[in-house]
Formats: C-alpha cells, sequence, structure tokens
C-alpha cells in the first residue's frame, strides 16, 4: 500500500501544471448551448466545404452546356447579397430587443429578417426556374449539378431558418422571452449570421470567380 | 399512391431471407407481446423509451449494437460457410443474394455495432467520469439514439421489403448509380446511414460539448481519466467528418433521385470523387471507434495493475495527434487511383506514421502493467488479447501503407484479414472489456467471471483462427467478395476459417450464457459498494447502479486518479463522520418522449422516400418538425428532488462505503 501510494502521490502533477487554474465546475446553461450550436454550426460549415469542393471539381465539367459566365447574373446576385447581409443586421436588432426585452422592436426585426430572406429565396427560385426553362437543368451537366447544389444547399438552409424564424416569433408571442426562449433565440441568430458567411463564399467562389471566367 | 411498393417487394421466392426475417420478427412479437401481458409497458415507456438519462441511453445504445451484433454475425457465418463450400461450385448463396450480405454486413458491423457499442459506452461512463449529473443536451442524447435505432430498422426492413444494397459496404459509384443499381437497395444503404448519421452527429456535439464545458470542480483538462480524452477526440473527429458522409452520400441520392451528375460516367460526372470524399470520412471513421476503445484499454490496464497509467501525457498527446494525422490518410484506401509516385508516397508516409502515436500508446499499456499488481479479471484479458492481436493488425496496417505492396493487396482478402485485425480486435475487443468492466456500475452486479473467461478464450482463439488463413489466401491471390472460386490452394484455408468462425460463434454464445448465468446469480454478485475492482476514476465514487443524480455533491477533485486520491485520504483519515455540507435539492431535466416520436417519424419518411411514397414523405417531414415544436412549448423542463430524499438516497451508500474502508482497516 506504501508503494501505490508514493507512486500515486509522485505522479500527481510534478510539474504544477495542473494547478496553474482550478477548473471552477460545470458551466452555465446558457454557454453550454451556445458552445454546442457553435459545434453543430462547425460540422454544418464542414459540409458545406464539401459541395463547394465538388463545385471546385466539376466547375470545369460544362459537357458541351453553358459556363458559369454564360448563366450568372451579376445584377440578381448583387441584390441577394445585398438583402442577405441587410438581413443579418435587422437579425442582430432582433438579437438586441430580446436581450432588453422589447418585443415591438424584437417582432419588427424579426419581421424585416424575415421578409428580407423571402426577398432572397425568391430571386433564388427565380433564378433556378429561369435556368430549368432554358434547358440548364442540374442533370444537363456536372458543372450544373454541382452550382445547383452548392447553391440549392445555401437556400435549402435560408429556408430552413426562415420556418425558424417565424416560429421564434411564435414562441416569443405565446411564452414571452423566457430563459430557454432567450437560448433559442441566440442559436437562431448564430444559425442566422453563419449562413450569411457561407454566403460570402458563395458568392466569391461561385459568382465572381466564375461569371468573369 | 404506394410509389413503387407492391406485393413482388416481398421475397416468397428466396426462402433464406423470408425464413429470417419470419423468425425475427415472430421473436419481436414475441417480446411485445410478452411485454404488453406482463404489463411492463408502462414501466418500459417511463423509465427507458422517454428516458433523457444518460445512463438509460448508453444502455438501450449498448443493447441496441449487442442485438445487431447478432445480425452482422449471422451474415458472417453465412458468408463463411459459402466461400468454404464454394469451391468449383455454387455453394448455397446465389449471387446476388451474396452480394447483399457482404455489404449488410459491412454496413451493420460498423453502423450499428461498432458505433452504438462504443457511443454506448461513452455515454454510460463520461458524465461520471467527469462527476457531472447530465450530458449537455439530455433531450438531443435522446434523439440521437433513436435516430440511430430508426437507422438499425431501416436496415432490418430490407431483408424482407425489397432488398439491401449489393454494393459493397460503401457503395461505391458507378455501380451503386442507377443505371447499374436500379432497384431500392442502395437507397435503403443510404438513407439508414442518412438518418442515423444525424443521430451520430447529435452525439458528438452533445459529448463533445459535455467533455470541455460540463467538468466538475478542479477537473482539469490534463486531470481528466483518458477514457474522457479519447471521447473528446472521437467525437471532436465525428463532428468533423460526418458531415462529410452526410454531404456525400446526399451527392449520390441526387444522382439518383434527380438525375444530378456527381458521380455518374456521363455529362462530365467523377467517380473518383465519391472515393475521395467517403473516405475523407472514412479514414477518420476507423479512429472515431478505435479511439475511445484505446481510452477503455487505458482505463483497464491502469484498474486491474494497481497502478496509475504509465505516461498519462504522452497518451493525451498521441490521443490527439492520431485525432490530426487521422485526416491526412484517406488516400490510402486507393493508392491504385494511379495519383503518380508523390501523392501516393506522402499519404503512404502519413500512414506510416500514425503508427508512431499507436505505438507510443502500446507502450504505455505495457509499462502500466510493469511492475503492477496484475489482476487477470476478464476485463484485463480481453486487454492484453487486444495488445497481441492489435500488434499484429498495426503491422500489416504498415505493411499495406507502403503503396508498391498495396498494389499487390489492394481489394485483396489480405486486406479483410488486415481490417477485420484491427476492429475485432481493436474495437470489438474493447466493447467487451468495457462491457465487462462497466456492466456493474450499470446494474448493480458483476458478471460470472468463469463464463466471461470460456467466452474470451474462444473468441480469443476463434478469432485467430479465422482470420489468419485469410491473410494466406490474400497473399495467395484471392480477392474479396468472391461469391465462389476454382482455385485448389485457397480450398483447405477457406476451411480452416470457417472452423474459426464456429469458435467464435461458440465464443459469443457463452457471453450470452454468461449475461443469463449472472442475473440469475445477481443477489450474490451483488455490487454494495459501487467500487467493485478497485477504480481509480469518480464513476466509481458513486452507487451501483447509480442514482439518476449521479452524485450528491459535485466531487472536488486535486488531481489525477480522482476517485484513487479520494481513497487514499480516506484511509489516512479513517473516514470520520459526515461532516460534509448541507445536502440540497437538485434539479435533474424531465423525460420526453420526444426523441420517440421523432424517430417514429423519421422511420416514417425513410421508408416512404426508399419506395418514392412522396406524400408519406411530406407527413414524416411535418411530424418530425411538429414533435420539435410541441417540445419546444412546454413549460416545464425540470423536476426537483428534495435534499432530504437525496440524503436518503446517499446515506445508503455512504454507509456500505464506510464498512468497506473499516474492514480494510482491520486487514
Amino acid at each position: 500500500m506504501t508503494m501505490t501510494a508514493t507512486l500515486g502521490h509522485a505522479h500527481a502533477d510534478p510539474h504544477h501544471i495542473g494547478r496553474a487554474a482550478e477548473h471552477p465546475g460545470p458551466a452555465p446553461k446558457r454557454i453550454v448551448t451556445a458552445y454546442g450550436f457553435w459545434v453543430f454550426l462547425l460540422s454544418d460549415i464542414v459540409m458545406f466545404s464539401c459541395f463547394f469542393a465538388a463545385y471546385a471539381v466539376l466547375s470545369g465539367q460544362t459537357a458541351g452546356g453553358p459556363k458559369g459566365s454564360e448563366i450568372f447574373d451579376q445584377r440578381n446576385v448583387a441584390i441577394e447579397t445585398v438583402c442577405l447581409l441587410l438581413s443579418s443586421f435587422t437579425c442582430g436588432m432582433a438579437s438586441v430587443a430580446a436581450d432588453v426585452r422589447n418585443r415591438f422592436w424584437f417582432y419588427l426585426g424579426m419581421a424585416v429578417t424575415c421578409v428580407l430572406g423571402l426577398i432572397f429565396l425568391a430571386i433564388e427560385f427565380k433564378e433556378f426556374a429561369d435556368l430549368v426553362g432554358r434547358g440548364y437543368g442540374p442533370s444537363r451537366s456536372a458543372f450544373l449539378t454541382a452550382f445547383f447544389s452548392l447553391v440549392g444547399c445555401h437556400g435549402l438552409h435560408v429556408s430552413a431558418g426562415v420556418l425558424w424564424l417565424l416560429t421564434m416569433m411564435a414562441q416569443v408571442f405565446a411564452k414571452g422571452f423566457r430563459a430557454d426562449v432567450l437560448r433559442r433565440m441566440m442559436c437562431f441568430a448564430l444559425f442566422w449570421h453563419a449562413l450569411d458567411i457561407i454566403w460570402v463564399g458563395v458568392f466569391s467562389v461561385v459568382y465572381l470567380l466564375g461569371g468573369g471566367a | 399512391m404506394l410509389g413503387k411498393l407492391d406485393w413482388s417487394a416481398i421475397p416468397f421466392d428466396q426462402p433464406i431471407p423470408l425464413i429470417a426475417g419470419g423468425v425475427v420478427l415472430a421473436g419481436i412479437l414475441a417480446v411485445l407481446i410478452w411485454v404488453v401481458v406482463k404489463g411492463h409497458l408502462p414501466y418500459l415507456w417511463h423509465e427507458w423509451i422517454t428516458s433523457v438519462d444518460h445512463k438509460r441511453i448508453g444502455v438501450m445504445y449498448i443493447l441496441l449494437a449487442s442485438v445487431m451484433l447478432l445480425r452482422g454475425g449471422s451474415d458472417a457465418i453465412m458468408m463463411r460457410i459459402q466461400q468454404a463450400i464454394a469451391y468449383q461450385s455454387q455453394g448455397y448463396l446465389p449471387p446476388e443474394h451474396y452480394n447483399q450480405i457482404f455489404s449488410a454486413h459491412g454496413t451493420i458491423m460498423i453502423f450499428f455495432v461498432a458505433m452504438p457499442f462504443v457511443i454506448g459506452l461513452m455515454n454510460l461512463v463520461v458524465p461520471l467520469q467527469l462527476g457531472v449529473r447530465d450530458v449537455a443536451f439530455p433531450t438531443l442524447n435522446s434523439v440521437g439514439f433513436w435516430l440511430t435505432a430508426t437507422g438499425a430498422l431501416l436496415v432490418n426492413l430490407s431483408l424482407v421489403i425489397g432488398e439491401f444494397a449489393r454494393t459493397g459496404w460503401l457503395a461505391f459509384p458507378p455501380l451503386s448509380e442507377l443505371s447499374y443499381s436500379p432497384g431500392v437497395g442502395v437507397d435503403y444503404y443510404a438513407w439508414s446511414l442518412q438518418i442515423s448519421g444525424v443521430g451520430t452527429l447529435v452525439a458528438g456535439i452533445n459529448l463533445v460539448t459535455t467533455v470541455l464545458k460540463l467538468r466538475t470542480k478542479g477537473m482539469n483538462y490534463l486531470r481528466m481519466p483518458m477514457f474522457c480524452w479519447t471521447t473528446l477526440a472521437s467525437n471532436l473527429l465525428i463532428v468533423a467528418a460526418f458531415p462529410i458522409l452526410t454531404a456525400t452520400l446526399a451527392m449520390l441520392l441526387l444522382d439518383r433521385y434527380l438525375g444530378f451528375h456527381f458521380f455518374t460516367n456521363e455529362a462530365g460526372g467523377n467517380v473518383m470523387m465519391f472515393m475521395n470524399l467517403i473516405w475523407a470520412w472514412g479514414h477518420p471513421e476507423v479512429y472515431i471507434l478505435v479511439l475511445p476503445a484505446f481510452g477503455i484499454y487505458s482505463e483497464v490496464v491502469s484498474t486491474f495493475s494497481s497502478k496509475p497509467l504509465f505516461g498519462y501525457r504522452s497518451m493525451v498527446l498521441a490521443t490527439m495527434a492520431i485525432c490530426i494525422i487521422s485526416f491526412m490518410v484517406w488516400l490510402h484506401h486507393f493508392f491504385t487511383m494511379g495519383a503518380g509516385p508523390d501523392v501516393n508516397a506522402i499519404f503512404g508516409i502519413a500512414s506510416m506514421i500514425i503508427a508512431v502515436p499507436t505505438g507510443v500508446k502500446i507502450y504505455n499499456w505495457l509499462f502500466t502493467m510493469y511492475g503492477g499488481r496484475i489482476r487477470f479479471a476478464t476485463p484485463m484479458l480481453w486487454s492484453v488479447g487486444f495488445m497481441v492481436t492489435f500488434i499484429i493488425g498495426g503491422l500489416t496496417g504498415v505493411l499495406v501503407a507502403v503503396p508498391p505492396a498495396d498494389f499487390m493487396l489492394h481489394n485483396s482478402m489480405f486486406l479483410v484479414a488486415h481490417f477485420h485485425n484491427v476492429i475485432i480486435g481493436g474495437v470489438l475487443f474493447a466493447a467487451f472489456a468495457g462491457f465487462e468492466y462497466w456492466f456493474p456500475k450499470a446494474f448493480g452486479f458483476r458478471l460470472d467471471e468463469r463464463w466471461g473467461k470460456v467466452g474470451f478464450w474462444f473468441t480469443f482463439i476463434g478469432f485467430w483462427v479465422t482470420f489468419m488463413p485469410l491473410y494466406v489466401v490474400g497473399m495467395l491471390g484471392m480477392t474479396r467478395r468472391m461469391q465462389h472460386y476454382d482455385v485448389a490452394e485457397w480450398r483447405p484455408w477457406m476451411l480452416v476459417a470457417a472452423f474459426g468462425m464456429l469458435l467464435l460463434t461458440i465464443g459469443v454464445l457463452a457471453q450470452i450464457t454468461q449475461v443469463v448465468v449472472s442475473v440469475r446469480n445477481r443477489e450474490a454478485l451483488r455490487d454494495r459498494t459501487g467500487d467493485p475492482w478497485d477504480g481509480r476514476s469518480l464513476e466509481w465514487a458513486t452507487s451501483s447502479p447509480p442514482p439518476v443524480f449521479n452524485f450528491a455533491f459535485y466531487p472536488d477533485v486535486r488531481g489525477e486518479d480522482a476517485y484513487w486520491a479520494l481513497k487514499q485520504h480516506a484511509q489516512e483519515q479513517q473516514l470520520g463522520d459526515h461532516s460534509g455540507p448541507e445536502y440540497q435539492d437538485i434539479e435533474m431535466p424531465r423525460n420526453s418522449p420526444t426523441g420517440f416520436v421523432c424517430a417514429f417519424f423519421a422511420t416514417v419518411m425513410g421508408f416512404a422516400l426508399i419506395w418514392h411514397i412522396w406524400w408519406m414523405v411530406i407527413l414524416g417531414g411535418v411530424g418530425a418538425f411538429a414533435t420539435f415544436v410541441v417540445f419546444a412549448w412546454r413549460d416545464h423542463d425540470e423536476y426537483v428532488i428534495p435534499a432530504a430524499e437525496v440524503e436518503r438516497i446517499d446515506r445508503i451508500n455512504v454507509e456500505e462505503r464506510r464498512n468497506l474502508v473499516s474492514l480494510a482497516g482491520t486487514l
């Protein structure tokens, strides 16, 4: 017994590295929730990176179909981008309003965010419908496959975000600014901003790089 | 109305799947009827199905894995018999059936045996080792489990309704594309993995957050038990790698359902992109499985050698090194793609480098045993058996990491032997070691040692007899997945392998017997103190099974081997009167059927997607969303256990422990 005791003692942190700061114990719920959601967002970005990679590999494979520069409309994309970036600002306003528990500004901020999100989706839908109508659907070539998937994946995320947004508004209406509702609101805001960041990537890689070539 | 589904989907003309399906169905029905008639349904519903307790969820994961192990094992037995008799004959399995069996075997063993087994053990043990009361997201934890169960259900459904993939466990295109696999087999494969993949991702996020954000006072990173470290590494890999699988399978499904051209031969699709993507997930996946296994061995070897883990810090470093390097070796799965000598050389070297931290671990375990007072209980037997077995598997791995050698051995039985060598010898042995080691913690009584040892020896020897011949036939040029063959030199080895399979089967039966015998003798095997193995980490500091709140007080950790230090301290102090702080009310998360209901709708949706029943897809999607809204709308998500109740429960265990210490004092 003495031997194991000595061993255990000698082993216990000889250089006092672990003593620098004692861990204070489990983190509060708000921190835990936000942290977990950040981890989810990172995993979502990994998923997007696969679609980016696929686009990079397949963007030259037009199979006799159109190239990017022949089908991209920079004006539409500019409007989409402005809508989405503005919506991030209004979403931020809604978050601030939720933190100070101001219902009016919360609803207003969320409503404007929702409208901007819907405008974005409408423009994207019109672009897709237009391309399919001209015979340039995703089955036309591997390039179009990758284009529709990457941009569409982002669009699906925005659609899910709009659904979540409306659910959040309903929940604040029904339950008020409860602690768990505020935590969800924080996650929603993170989600919406992350979609913005991904859109910056889509905008640069697909429309800017592809538009010129 | 029912999409592609009609009576032709039921294989009336094929007796084997029909009978197997019938037996399984009858078994499930019998269990259900027994549960309902005996009146166990309310208990099952309130205590297990809707439970958000990490220990219960962990146990259910392990139960799912064990049942699926029997299914995957049956596939293995059928394959070994087929290859034993299919010399210059067709054997007893037609090719299209044989192809489904090896595809199902691989899919089931990785996704529905190995994954749920290790995730179950992590769920069960990690919050206890960290000294906390639950995981970060208890309800999501339940959702994750039930989604995994949905995937398993869909795979088994393919046995009787339709067919399973005939493409191998990773469904390589162009074979898995619609033009070559027009049936529903690949769709069963892809949708069940998509759904269970969401469950795995949820579990990964949950456990990463738990380890990083929920630790008891003083549980600094470098005081965490090794299993917590490997859990962290493994779940970081889940979070980083599983989205790749989701994206890749989504692309394959888009190809199949909407005529996209990601991986097709025509219109510029790129088949090799699938290989790169799937293995960018697939190689980290093997470390997702084996890192927690390394953690289990670390706990077991240290406990049963009665010594702290040798080289704890180097073990942490090795674990995190493997975590990172595992993302840089994927190309060794297809050296033969022809990426050129420079690319192959880089990936070959990276693959050899990853063996270095693994070697560090092996030496650490050996040095932990050196000079220790070793007890060869069943968990320790599995650990020592692992070291012997895994070294051989690792060495053959380094061998095929050499590109020129790989060109010879690619797609051969040598490879089959190699990865079974590391997955059975590494992951499955760990699962069994962990099962034996933590069973008393989960259920309050130990497992029968005699049957455990019988199980170990049959499995251990059975493994060698089954898989060493496969190395040999691989060297003799036999490729994998052969339904029949005409080469006389292979025949004897296939017969030996089939005999090995018999030994393995006896091993599994012995382990089942072990559980039955132990349940019968549970009073004699009762673990009253909560510390049956003279353990070192905090899961042994509470009763067996632990109360729902795990710990009445958050333990205050002062160093590595937290519980060992506590015991030393208690012995010096003779554990005087209980003079801790006052007991306080404890808030615990309320049970919720969200996970089960959500999985029900996911099952409906998955089945509908496979059979193109579009109205049902919408129904399932709306149902799943509605479930979450209902969950979000509830007003009380926690309940309170009053201080008096906490005290009553805790006192019982404290009393047992005091008796133990005073007994030890008299010795």
